[in-house]
């Protein structure tokens, strides 16, 4: 076999004015968008929900428990088939929203299931004591929340937490399924036409391992940064 | 001051108090002692409402800690409290742990919380350490600074949760200077405690408490010199021997 690597083809043009080095740019950007999107969804919806599995209110307590498990025990294919096609047809205003706003709120439904396992775990491991402080000093439950268990908690989950972003990254792969022109749909439509699977998976491959670095590594800096001198692995 | 009547806390079915009644006067000092398991950190924590009572009546300065529509936030901010594991905010600096509830729950203005805390933080000792974390002090250090935050919502009253528990030895009387200080300039407190020379000190009064019942209820001189529960004697044989 001979083998010879062909670069160029990233130099091609696409037959629509650009070249398949621009495309894949943009596919990036996309990526970027989709997975971005969906971390914030994630986050907001994830903290809110697992904060909510804490509380004492035996109701509110309840439908965070039913959110989790809905969002994580269907694939996250098939819930975006579901954003995609049912959803819509059951509320039809959502049927004018782009399909990328879509992705966004499937991949960051499923990720919130995850992140709010994650937040009511870091909440709980904290244990009474700082809950009754927080109220003891006159904090309704709310402030203590917001400003003794949360900060403590979401220092204490930034590992798990970091795993978590990693994956939103590599999830946002699955928009390809509705047409999002992301890194894995340019992938698969510009090998097809250009016969270069080889270099175009790797150029892809590449661009999601930086991503994920870049996730990883901006998650180590914010841990840096609210690390506490002396305590939960601040002594280093 | 503070009014406990007839109070009764279950868990399930087990009866964690039974019956509670006695009443801390303004600027007395009222020392709750008892073997462990026998209800003290309960009441005193139902005092400031930490922990519900099914059964009978907490009155603190005309308010009733049990009624439905009690702002319990308001009063438990007029209620200072120290626990036994100090539970000092650990991401918070030394000066944040004293200042935050001044200024998000009584309102000050953030450089009047940070003099109070100062002058606290010079009255228990610590000036030096404003800008450090919790896990960096020591636990007699972290416990005057628990004091500290408690005070510096100028609170009616203290309540003290075995605030020498947790200490090793030679940390205990740096606390327990500071609860002396705080009592002989008239601050009324509820101290759940096993320390018995500080009771004689500066108790006005002194209950035993055993399987969730108050059993003696008396003035310090009368608890130590004869107390008439069986229980209570046993009791300070056993912790008085050494």
């Amino acid at each position: 076999m001979n083998f010879r690597w062909e670069w160029d083809v990233f130099l091609r043009d696409t037959g629509g004015g650009q070249t398949y080095l621009d495309w894949l740019f943009s596919a990036w950007g996309w990526t970027l968008t989709v997975a971005g999107g969906g971390w914030l969804v994630a986050i907001v919806f994830g903290s809110v929900i697992g904060t909510l599995r804490t509380v004492p209110q035996r109701g509110l307590a309840r439908v965070a428990a039913g959110w989790v498990e809905l969002f994580r025990n269907i694939p996250l294919l098939v819930q975006l088939f579901l954003w995609y096609h049912v959803v819509p047809a059951l509320i039809p205003p959502l049927k004018s929203l782009p399909s990328i706003v879509l992705v966004i709120f499937a991949l960051g439904f499923f990720t919130s299931a995850r992140v709010a396992e994650q937040v009511r775990a870091g909440i709980q491991s904290l244990g009474r004591g700082q809950t009754q402080a927080g109220l003891a000093v006159g904090f309704t439950l709310p402030q203590t929340y917001r400003y003794i268990l949360l900060p403590l908690a979401f220092r204490i989950i930034i590992p798990p937490l970091t795993s978590e972003a990693m994956n939103v990254v590599k999830n946002s792969a699955v928009a390809f399924a509705v047409s999002v022109a992301e890194l894995t749909m340019f992938a698969l439509l510009a090998q097809e036409e250009t016969s270069r699977g080889i270099e175009i998976y790797l150029a892809v491959t590449g661009l999601y391992v930086i991503t994920a670095l870049a996730v990883n590594r901006a998650m180590a800096l914010i841990d840096r940064r609210l690390r506490v001198p002396g305590y939960a692995g601040g002594a280093r | 001051m503070i009014e406990i009547s007839n109070v009764s806390k279950w868990y399930g079915s087990f009866r964690v108090l039974h019956d509670c009644t006695t009443r801390i006067e303004k600027g007395e000092v009222l020392v709750v002692c008892g073997p462990s398991g026998s209800g003290k950190s309960t009441l005193i924590k139902c005092v400031n409402g930490l922990e519900p009572y099914q059964q009978g009546g907490i009155v603190v300065e005309g308010i009733s800690v049990g009624a439905i529509g009690t702002d319990l936030p308001k009063l438990r901010s007029r209620l200072g409290m120290v626990f036994q594991n100090f539970e000092l905010f650990p991401h918070l600096s030394v000066m944040e742990n004293l200042t935050l509830a001044q200024v998000k729950v009584l309102g000050r203005a953030p450089a009047e919380a940070r003099d109070k805390g100062l002058k606290l933080l010079e009255r228990v000792g610590l000036k030096e350490q404003a800008a450090k974390y919790p896990a960096q002090l020591s636990g007699g250090q972290q416990q005057r600074v628990a004091i500290a935050r408690a005070l510096a919502m100028d609170p009616i009253a203290m309540l003290f949760d075995e605030p020498t528990s947790a200490l090793d030895p030679e940390m205990i009387n740096e606390v327990l200077d500071v609860m002396v200080r705080l009592a002989k300039e008239g601050m009324t407190m509820m101290v759940v405690t096993h320390e018995m020379g500080f009771a004689r000190k500066v108790a006005n009064r002194v209950i035993f408490m055993d399987g969730g019942e108050i059993i003696e209820d008396a003035p310090t001189e009368d608890f130590f010199g004869k107390p008439r529960s069986e229980r209570a004697v046993q009791f300070l044989s056993k912790i008085l021997r050494h």
